[in-house]
């Protein structure tokens, strides 16, 4: 296991800027989760730290050398793909196996079936080492790659969306498995999403990409509850953040500079009582049911502005119904979207 | 605008069988979800009501119409696949006018329909532009506009938000599932992602194997699951099973589990002694200090406004709770546990079927109001 450097890298695909003056330093045994819209440099940045790339400015340290200029194989990193990419021919324990079987590592055939079926129990696949890779599901297959990654014991682990090409199931099981893998291994890992649940349920921390740049880098709970920018606030959580213009809100007290007031639902509190600490008034225009969530969709008194407010089931109420609101907890942002602290 | 009624629709191909006897109803106007995993037979039985496929047996009726062997050509129905099949030369507006073209349309309907499709997935500042150059979510809108200038009597859809982020996807459904309420069409929605059924539909139908396992309103199937498939494949975090071998008699509401005793609704007939699975959700499980039934915290999975809590019970199960983020919770803690016993749910371990208990009445009731808190 070894500890990242990036320091200062930068990569244009001319004339378009991908990665700009990018500074990250991962600790040995960090998960460190890089989330962004397409376009964001996400991809890019892993492709950089594999060797795939060259930057145009910057260094890459892995584990105290600088491999800026090292060629990918002996930078002792692994990457998994988005889709997997097995050997058709090869069965599931081959596949595995191939990674060790490399001219560069000469491992004996008994460390290798030692190791292959050390995995594969990990990922819940012994009784498939036989099965050709053709025979297995998307998941399966996915699984295994994922494993052939994980079976070489490199200093660091790249993972390009491994999950996204999965069945939402699947992905949901996939991803716990991959959280307990690398904390019993105790692997240091760069991991690329678009995918916020993956991100906060996966990482030590988060790097929120935004057109090249880093826009922040902190622990799931940090960028959750107190992003630097409306584009991070609305990146995070499902629900998404409501995000009215500060006009809407008169009653809230806040700074001047104020441009726009994010509040997530789960922090519209409704009450059909004004003495209960009840703010301002709301017109329930849908109830959506999502399993265990109730959303209330609010439209504001004396305005066209909506809210989403997050409720158990026993407030739900109907459509047509007044409720009275309380925003217990609001994120503030200027007219350029960045936070205002108060 | 059309009902649309399969009955005991069937597809086999070669020694595969891909869909058996699938019978259900989408109404006039519906928002309709075929739901399951990959392989389930959903994507069959959308392309079996296109008339992309024939089915083995089975019929299909379009509003009073049998068209089980009609040509897809002939169905009046429109599809909206997965990958946005755009024409990549041609504009915004010569993609959405294709359909009405090679219908021979006279000129100036075809613009009328252009512009009011346009108009209705606000894409209108978009007519001339090329679609190469379009973002991924305006180019699934011309591909919905396509589909709608045809003013069909129905819309397929086959995952047609698979491709996009998962940002981008949550807005997207929204948008759909207003879309539809402004058509008032049918629609057949195929997907294997729960939350995007859960979040548009007005009717689900779950696959698995090529059979529907449940069919009926999203939040019906998710309260009152038929099956431990349907159990576990609703929801994200799944339903926790607790595996256990009883015999209750009717109108039993504990049912013992080695030293402790677990509360469920009452039972609604004798259950003689069989291996029983015990299914509780995990937003209905709650940490408690001096519970009797103890676990261990295994992991604990952040998600803003709530948290997953994965715990190892005496008997090696695994359980999960959906707790309030200011839950204190802490990787190898020794816990209590206690669950909100009106919401269990009671299988039959051999043949995974739902065992009807007095939670089937409260279901009833809920579902009743549906119709009144959607509308």
């Amino acid at each position: 296991m070894a500890d990242l450097k990036i320091v200062g890298i930068s990569k244009s695909f001319s004339p378009v800027p991908a990665v700009k003056d990018l500074y990250l330093d991962i600790a040995s045994g960090e998960f460190v989760v890089l989330l962004g819209p397409s376009g964001a440099g996400k991809t890019t940045t892993l492709r950089l730290v594999a060797g795939l790339e060259q930057p145009d400015a910057g260094q890459i340290w892995i584990n105290g050398r600088d491999v800026t200029q090292v060629a990918p194989a002996l930078r002792d990193v692994t990457f998994v793909f988005q889709q997997y990419s097995l050997y058709p021919h090869l069965s599931v324990y081959d596949n595995l196996a191939f990674p060790l079987r490399s001219p560069l590592r000469k491992t004996s055939e008994d460390d290798i079936r030692t190791k292959v079926t050390a995995i594969a129990r990990m990922l819940r696949m012994e009784d498939k080492l036989n099965n050709p890779a053709t025979k297995l599901s998307g998941g399966q297959m996915q699984r295994v790659a994922i494993g052939r990654a994980l079976v070489r014991n490199p200093a660091l682990y790249l993972m390009d969306e491994p999950l996204s090409s999965l069945d939402a199931k699947l992905r949901d099981d996939l991803r716990l498995e991959l959280k307990r893998i690398q904390q019993d291994t105790g692997a240091t890992m760069l991991y690329v999403t678009h995918d916020q649940i993956e991100a906060l349920t996966l990482a030590t921390r988060i790097g929120v990409l935004d057109h090249g740049d880093l826009v922040q880098l902190g622990t799931p709970q940090q960028v959750y509850e107190d992003p630097a920018t409306v584009a991070v606030a609305s990146r995070l959580g499902s629900p998404r953040i409501n995000l009215l213009p500060r006009a809407a809100l008169p009653h809230l007290a806040v700074p001047d500079s104020v441009a726009t007031i994010g509040v997530r639902p789960e922090h519209v509190l409704v009450t059909d009582d004004r003495s209960d600490g009840g703010q301002a008034f709301a017109l329930i225009q849908r109830v959506e049911r999502l399993s265990d969530q109730y959303l209330l969709h609010l439209r504001l008194q004396g305005s066209e502005h909506t809210l989403i407010a997050s409720v158990h089931p026993g407030q739900a109420g109907h459509p047509g119904n007044k409720v009275h609101f309380h925003i217990s907890h609001s994120l503030c942002f200027d007219a350029n979207g960045q936070r205002v602290r108060h | 605008m059309a009902e649309i009624r399969v009955h005991q629709l069937h597809k086999a191909f070669a020694d595969f069988t891909a869909v058996k006897d699938s019978s259900f109803t989408v109404k006039n106007g519906e928002f309709f979800c075929l739901l399951g995993p990959s392989g389930c037979g959903k994507t069959t039985t959308l392309r079996m009501i296109a008339g992309l496929e024939l089915p083995t047996s089975g019929q299909i009726f379009l509003g009073d119409e049998d068209v089980t062997f009609k040509r897809a050509s002939a169905r009046d129905i429109a599809f909206v696949f997965q990958m946005f099949a755009l024409y990549p030369h041609m504009t915004v507006r010569q993609n959405i006018a294709f359909p009405l073209v090679s219908q021979g349309l006279p000129r100036t309907e075809i613009n009328r329909r252009v512009t009011q499709a346009t108009a209705t997935l606000q894409i209108t500042a978009l007519l001339d532009s090329s679609v190469s150059g379009l973002t991924s979510g305006d180019r699934q809108r011309v591909a919905l506009g396509r589909a709608i200038v045809r003013q069909p009597l129905a819309f397929m859809m086959d995952e047609p938000l698979g491709a996009l982020d998962a940002e981008f996807r949550e807005l997207m459904c929204g948008e759909l599932r207003a879309l539809h309420d402004r058509l008032g069409a049918t629609t057949v929605y195929v997907t294997h992602d729960q939350r995007e059924a859960m979040s548009m539909a007005d009717k689900i139908a779950i696959m698995n194997q090529g059979v529907v396992e449940q069919f009926g309103a999203p939040q019906d199937i998710y309260e009152r699951p038929a099956s431990v498939f349907v159990a576990d494949f609703m929801g994200a975090p799944s339903m926790n099973f607790i595996t256990l071998s009883a015999a209750l008699t009717k109108g039993a509401t504990t049912v013992k589990m080695g030293e402790t005793s677990l509360q469920l609704p009452a039972v609604r007939d004798d259950i003689s002694e069989r291996p029983l699975l015990y299914g509780i959700r995990p937003e209905h499980v709650k940490l408690s200090d001096n519970a009797p039934f103890r676990a261990q915290v295994t992991g604990v999975e952040y998600l803003g406004n709530c948290q997953i809590v994965t715990l190892r019970t005496p008997a090696g199960g695994t359980l999960r709770a959906k707790l309030d983020v200011r839950v204190k919770a802490l990787r190898d803690d020794q816990v209590g546990l206690t669950f909100d016993s009106s919401q269990v749910s009671l299988f039959d371990a051999t043949s995974g079927r739902a065992l009807s208990t007095a939670r089937d009445d409260i279901a009833v009731s809920t579902s009743q109001n549906r119709g009144a808190i959607h509308g």
